[in-house]
């Protein structure tokens, strides 16, 4: 990249000369409508919104029209934004969109936060002369989440383009042809793709609207934000809530230029609903003192004098979580002291975890951001399905395999934005992705080549391709000629490349798979390429926990046979979903009491002696450390109604209550912050994640709700006409008000996107460095973990030896669920309806020789655990090894993977 | 004057097989191109100033220029032949696939031989199945003869061909439509630059020519450059099939020298207008020209003095406009036609003809105004060159705006009289 002068309207501007002149001009602060770019997805040059006056020369004063998303900055280039026949031009191409457009913003979702509502008015054209009949179609259903109004749609094909050749969708394509271009299924029915849901963002009109907000529809302008970071996965997606009236309506994408850009996955855009649902816990709860009796609920009050009746000469055992924020678990940690506190995650996990951590830190390996991961040039995937357990991963993998692409057009001189010449020069040729996982993902389509196997021959073929890079890691014993060969390929491809990534995580807890990503990252650094090590966790703050060091689950029971402790407090977790039902039960009847803090009532709730209620990531402050190692500060979307607050400020007060003074230093999170870092120097960077709650811009807080808020003195009339005091909010910068600081707030205090002229998302261009790179100020959050530099730490010892299928067992993996596989979006009434029922999966030569076919029940043992399943046959399964869902609703706890048998039900 | 491109045609149409083809000297300008380097071939269609004769009249040998050459070129590299002759009013090509299939068979190796092309294909509209038949035959004869296969006729070139049938678009007649339609995808345009010679089918260097342009290589060949030049009356060299239809006496096509008048055109060989008939326009090459009038009767039907006169050449089949015939019904219907196949992606085109289209209906049934005619004014300077992503919408509004230029008293009687003269004549 170089720069360039070019003159816009006869002002002189340094540019960079790899961009279009559409890009350029909004980088300068130009308005310039457009429609089918979009910074993501490059030009394509159709709906010639964009267009601008070109000039030969300073002497030349005709030009000619030509369309800014087309044109390359280059050295002396002049064009005009504001010629009159251009602007005449722009507001004739409005003219034409709006032809059969139907005028129906007072009854559409998009209204007030419509680019073309922006567009429009931005180029001028407000008068209709079009009088001949409107095309009209017919509307399809396309699921739960993603409401469909063709007659909205104004043709700039952006929908289709971001889903079929950005998201790798195959279900929404354009069909018909003039003016009658029909942007659908081919017939009625959910979108497959797990990214369909930022088509809501990625529409400029009302076409794709989000169809969970139309059950409680607010206006943009009538939500109150926070910014916020997505609790259903590991990844640390940047996400922007919004809430009026107590009920959390919607999530959308808060743009983070290093973790998630523009997109977000349906599970993270849709599982909200959690938040407002009938699961929550609201008040305090507590059992009468007969074990058999029903949870009650309680006052604030008097469950304070239960607790510290409970608490008073207890000896307490704390169990964290990994949806639970840093504070939360940090708060608990300090109550039960470091040898009490114990992961709230099965022993397996944890210890993956710690392996994980222990890699990213002491290797040379370096955690790619999502940004990173797309710039990567070839990927290993080892074990992971990518799209099931860290969504937006995949999502920046599939955009990885452009680099080859994107070298074959460098070569022919087509700039990498426009999009469509370099999408056909490129044809089919990808940037290496192997992926070597039980079962077919929904990134194979993109692979170079892919590998079905058992986990340990999966960790094999990894520890192979660490051998073939570097004969000092161990190779695994008795390779098969086909492994290595493969092993051969991968390793040539990762060794060829600049930028080699190897994706791994703990979704088969398998400690082979996880050792051996580790030796193939570590083999790349030693011959000197800087690779990319990027893990998976399965949960939003997983790595958050790991950094606590806590102790592993399994000993919390015999800490209390001991008699080390008799009080278990859990946070924020269902353990039913981390260990054995035995183990458990066993673990709460050791317990003298069972003390439960929640957002949620769940199994571990329903045992509990007093149950609390916390809050949701809507409703407090806290930090969470991403899969990344990048610490990110959520704030409060909203005051929820009763005694819901934060876990740690319940712990701060039960710490008060029962003598721990020190717990009152913690005026506000930053003190728990602060301390926490103090305490813990691995979380030193946490307090950097965000500005703290003394931050002021010009001497004003952020205001959470947009200028044009409105109903602020009749929310409340129905209780009481006098405007009561907004409420105050001493964790944060941010204010529960459309009063406050006008201007744009550091990155991290965005709560959402508006910019004069701009109501739509796609203001986020007016808050970036450059468009489409880092927002202004860097983005958000703080890394935690960076590589060490130790040097080379030695590799992971032996590979395990080569998987033997078994004639009458099976070994069972879990198989993941975008839908499914995660506890709170699982309960959102959306995502609720796209979750499978429990099966069991098989492959076709497993079938037959059960004599099983689709749809059969079998009875499923593993290790004790037992349960009834219908059977799916699926191809790609390898032989002896059988898949069950992971932690599907109501599927109790199975350490997996482990041999079970499949018997046809009777 | 001396037949070339129909020399070999029969009165009854029927099929010319290889040794009739031979016997006319048929596949010697193959011989002779395959005995030169192929970047000497290159400059001899150069040198000949043949010109593109599917409507836009682009120099041949210069598009091949452009092609990447050597050992680092990319590799397969493409020809394609356009035979997907989907331009109202215009059937030549039909005539000379179904008529001579050979010569466009020889012209493709020829130009596949010059970029070194290993596969040429020939994309035929979808409703000619007598070229489909009839090349398929030719196909096959030439296999058989070395024409096309491995190492032809022992030089070390290798050559494969294909037809292809259209799925049957307007827009698979746009180069870069077809390309991506013979990839499987949409017809829709492409971006340009990069060209297809630089990336076309496949991502690959393609050359995408017309039938009748490939057709006359085998005789440059053969024959050389200054015998080509010699048949033009003007400037733009070889011999031309020019078209008549509309209500003329003797609607054909005859193959002239390139720069035969419109007048010679329409009243020697075509015969003039029917009886009782009046000439009052006509559109030179296809549809989406300009119309000429009277006062062009005497310009020279080739690629400069069309230009001139405010029109294209294009295809050089003219469509003949009487006086009983209405012409805002017959930009009604041509411009329903190009509304009808704007492929949908650029918003003039789409939003453009689509309006154009319902104001002509309504100007035509007696229901248009005055600010239609102004709007349809506005349309084709909306639609002009540069605006549009192709150029389906610039040619879809010339016969529009010349009609407006010098038809606009009949669109105006129209208007006034609520009703069409030419449909209500009671």
């Amino acid at each position: 990249m170089a720069k360039v002068k070019v003159y816009v309207d006869n002002r002189p501007f340094e540019v960079a000369d790899d961009q279009n002149m559409l890009r350029t001009c909004l980088q300068l602060g130009f308005d310039l409508p457009y429609f089918c770019w979009h910074p993501a997805l490059g030009s394509v040059g159709a709906c010639r919104q964009c267009a601008v006056k070109q000039y030969r020369d300073a002497d030349d004063k005709r030009g000619r029209i030509v369309m800014a998303c087309m044109t390359p900055a280059a050295e002396g280039l002049r064009v005009s934004v504001h010629d009159p026949e251009v602007v005449a031009f722009r507001a004739g191409i409005i003219e034409g969109l709006m032809e059969s457009h139907p005028h129906d913003c007072p009854v559409c979702d998009e209204g007030g936060e419509c680019h073309l509502q922006d567009m429009t008015v931005m180029t001028g054209h407000n008068y209709r002369r079009y009088r001949f009949n409107k095309r009209t179609f017919r509307n399809q259903d396309l699921g739960p989440l993603v409401n469909h109004e063709m007659n909205r749609c104004i043709q700039c094909y952006r929908c289709v383009r971001y889903y079929r050749e950005y998201a790798g969708g195959n279900d929404l394509e354009e069909f018909v042809l003039r003016n009658l271009v029909y942007f659908g299924r081919h017939q009625d029915g959910v979108l497959e793709n797990e990214f369909a849901g930022n088509l809501v963002e990625i529409c400029p009109t009302g076409v794709f609207t989000d169809k969970t907000l139309k059950k409680h529809y607010t206006r943009k302008w009538d939500l109150q934000f926070s910014p916020s970071v997505c609790v259903h996965c590991g990844v640390g997606c940047n996400t922007s809530p919004g809430e009026r009236y107590g009920v959390l309506r919607r999530v959308v994408n808060r743009y983070h230029g290093d973790v998630n850009g523009y997109f977000l996955c349906d599970r993270g855009r849709f599982g909200y609903e959690f938040v407002n649902g009938d699961r929550r816990v609201r008040e305090p709860l507590v059992r009468r003192d007969s074990p058999g009796e029903k949870l009650e609920p309680v006052s604030k009050s008097a469950a304070l004098e239960r607790l510290r009746g409970i608490l008073d000469g207890a000896k307490i055992l704390g169990i964290g979580s990994p949806r639970a924020s840093l504070e939360a678990n940090f708060a608990l940690r300090a109550w039960v002291g470091p040898e009490r506190f114990h992961a709230g995650v099965g022993d397996g996990e944890n210890w993956l975890t710690g392996a994980m951590l222990g890699a990213l830190r002491d290797g040379k390996a370096r955690s790619p951001s999502l940004h990173d991961v797309e710039l990567s040039d070839a990927a290993l995937v080892l074990g992971e399905d990518v799209t099931q357990t860290a969504p937006r991963l995949a999502l920046a993998l599939r955009q990885s395999v452009r680099w080859r692409g994107f070298e074959l057009a460098d070569r022919f001189k087509i700039p990498r934005w426009l999009d469509h010449a370099v999408r056909e020069i490129a044809q089919d040729s990808r940037s290496p992705l192997y992926i070597a996982t039980p079962n077919s993902t929904k990134l194979d389509d993109v692979a170079t080549e892919t590998f079905r196997a058992a986990p340990g021959d999966l960790a094999r073929l990894g520890f192979a391709v660490a051998h073939a890079l570097d004969p000092e890691s161990p190779e695994p014993p008795a390779l098969s000629d086909a492994m290595r060969s493969l092993a051969g390929r991968i390793a040539e491809a990762l060794k060829n490349a600049q930028r080699p990534l190897v994706v791994s995580g703990p979704g088969l807890c398998s400690e082979g798979v996880v050792q051996a990503a580790v030796n193939v990252a570590w083999a790349l650094c030693r011959s000197g390429k800087p690779a990319g090590l990027s893990f998976t966790t399965l949960e939003c703050n997983t790595f958050g926990l790991g950094l606590m060091e806590a102790r592993p689950l399994s000993e919390s029971l015999s800490v209390l046979k001991q008699g080390l402790a008799d009080t278990v407090v859990v946070l924020e977790n269902d353990l039913y979903a981390r260990a054995p039902k035995e183990f458990v039960d066993e673990l709460f009847a050791a317990a003298k009491h069972v003390i439960v803090l929640d957002s949620l009532l769940n199994r571990t709730g329903e045992k509990a002696e007093v149950v609390l209620p916390a809050a949701t990531f809507a409703e407090c402050e806290g930090t969470l450390v991403s899969s990344e190692g990048r610490a990110q500060r959520f704030f409060q979307t909203f005051v929820p109604a009763g005694d819901i607050q934060a876990s740690w400020r319940w712990i701060r007060g039960l710490m008060i209550a029962t003598g721990r003074r020190e717990a009152a230093a913690w005026e506000g999170i930053d003190d728990v912050v602060r301390t926490a870092a103090e305490t813990l120097p691995a979380l030193a960077g946490a307090a950097k994640a965000a500005p703290e709650a003394a931050f002021r811009a010009a001497g004003a807080k952020i205001p959470r709700e947009p200028h044009r808020y409105s109903g602020r003195t009749a929310v409340h009339a129905n209780i009481d006409v006098s405007e009561p005091q907004p409420p105050g909010d001493r964790e944060s910068a941010l204010a529960f008000s459309m009063e406050g600081f006008p201007d744009q707030p550091p990155s991290a205090l965005t709560p959402f996107f508006w910019s004069p002229g701009w109501n739509s998302i796609q203001a986020v261009n007016k808050f970036q460095e450059e468009i489409a790179g880092p927002l202004r100020g860097g983005d958000p959050g703080t890394r935690l973990i960076e590589p060490g530099t130790n040097g080379h730490k030695g590799y992971w010892g032996a590979a395990p030896a080569a998987f033997q299928p078994k004639s009458d067992t099976w070994q069972m993996v879990p198989l993941y669920h975008i839908f499914g596989s995660e506890e709170l979006s699982q309960i959102a009434p959306a995502i609720a309806e796209l979750i499978p029922k429990p099966y069991v999966a098989l492959g076709e030569q497993g079938a037959a020789q059960l004599g099983l076919k689709e749809g059969d029940e079998v009875e499923v043992k593993v290790n004790g655990w037992a349960r009834r399943v219908a059977v799916r046959v699926r191809a790609d399964l390898p032989s002896g090894v059988a898949g069950l869902p992971a932690q599907l609703p109501g599927m109790d706890y199975v350490a997996l993977p482990a041999w079970g048998s499949i018997v046809k039900a009777g | 004057m001396e037949k070339v491109l129909t020399k070999n045609i029969r009165p009854d149409l029927s099929y010319v097989d290889v040794q009739a083809y031979e016997s006319s000297g048929g596949y010697e300008g193959l011989r002779k191109a395959l005995a030169m380097a192929p970047g000497a071939v290159t400059e001899e269609v150069k040198k000949s100033n043949l010109r593109g004769r599917g409507g836009a009249g682009f120099p041949t040998g210069m598009k091949w220029t452009f092609v990447p050459m050597g050992p680092d070129a990319p590799s397969p590299k493409y020809l394609v032949a356009n035979a997907d002759e989907m331009e109202p009013g215009t059937f030549k090509d039909r005539l000379l696939m179904e008529g001579d299939p050979h010569q466009l068979v020889e012209g493709l190796i020829v130009a596949a031989y010059a970029i070194q092309a290993s596969t040429a294909y020939i994309f035929i509209r979808g409703e000619y199945f007598l070229s489909e038949e009839r090349l398929r035959r030719a196909i096959a004869e030439a296999e058989e003869k070395h024409y096309l296969g491995k190492n032809i006729l022992g030089s070390g070139y290798n050559l494969e061909m294909v037809v292809h049938m259209s799925g049957g678009r307007y827009m698979c007649g746009e180069e870069t439509g077809l390309l991506n339609a013979l990839e499987g995808k949409r017809a829709n345009p492409r971006t340009k630059p990069p060209f297809p010679q630089v990336s076309g089918l496949f991502g690959k260097p393609t050359i995408v020519q017309n039938v009748e342009t490939l057709s006359n290589l085998p005789h440059i060949l053969r024959n050389g450059i200054e015998w080509f030049k010699s048949l033009s009356l003007s400037v733009d060299a070889g011999t031309k099939i020019y078209g008549v239809s509309g209500k003329v006496k003797r609607p054909g096509l005859w193959e002239l020298p390139m720069g035969t008048t419109v007048r010679e055109i329409l009243e020697e060989h075509a015969g003039g207008m029917q009886d009782g008939l009046k000439f009052r326009g006509l559109l030179p090459g296809g549809a989406s020209t300009d119309f000429l009038v009277e006062e062009h009767l005497d310009v020279k039907m080739d690629f400069t003095e069309v230009q001139k006169a405010g029109s294209r050449l294009g295809t050089g089949t003219m469509i003949v406009l009487d006086d009983r015939t209405c012409p805002v019904g017959m930009v009604r219907n041509l411009e329903h036609f190009f509304a009808q196949e704007s492929c949908g992606w650029c918003t003039p085109c789409w939003s453009g003809l689509s309006w154009a289209e319902k104001a002509l209906e309504a100007i035509e049934e007696g229901k248009g105004n005055a600010v239609d005619l102004d709007h349809l004014e506005y349309i084709c300077k909306l639609c002009a060159p540069g605006n549009t992503f192709c150029a389906l919408a610039p040619g879809a509004v010339e016969p529009l705006q010349s009609a407006l230029k010098y038809f606009r008293a009949d669109f105006e009687r129209h208007v006034a009289d609520k009703r069409c003269p030419w449909n209500h004549q009671a």
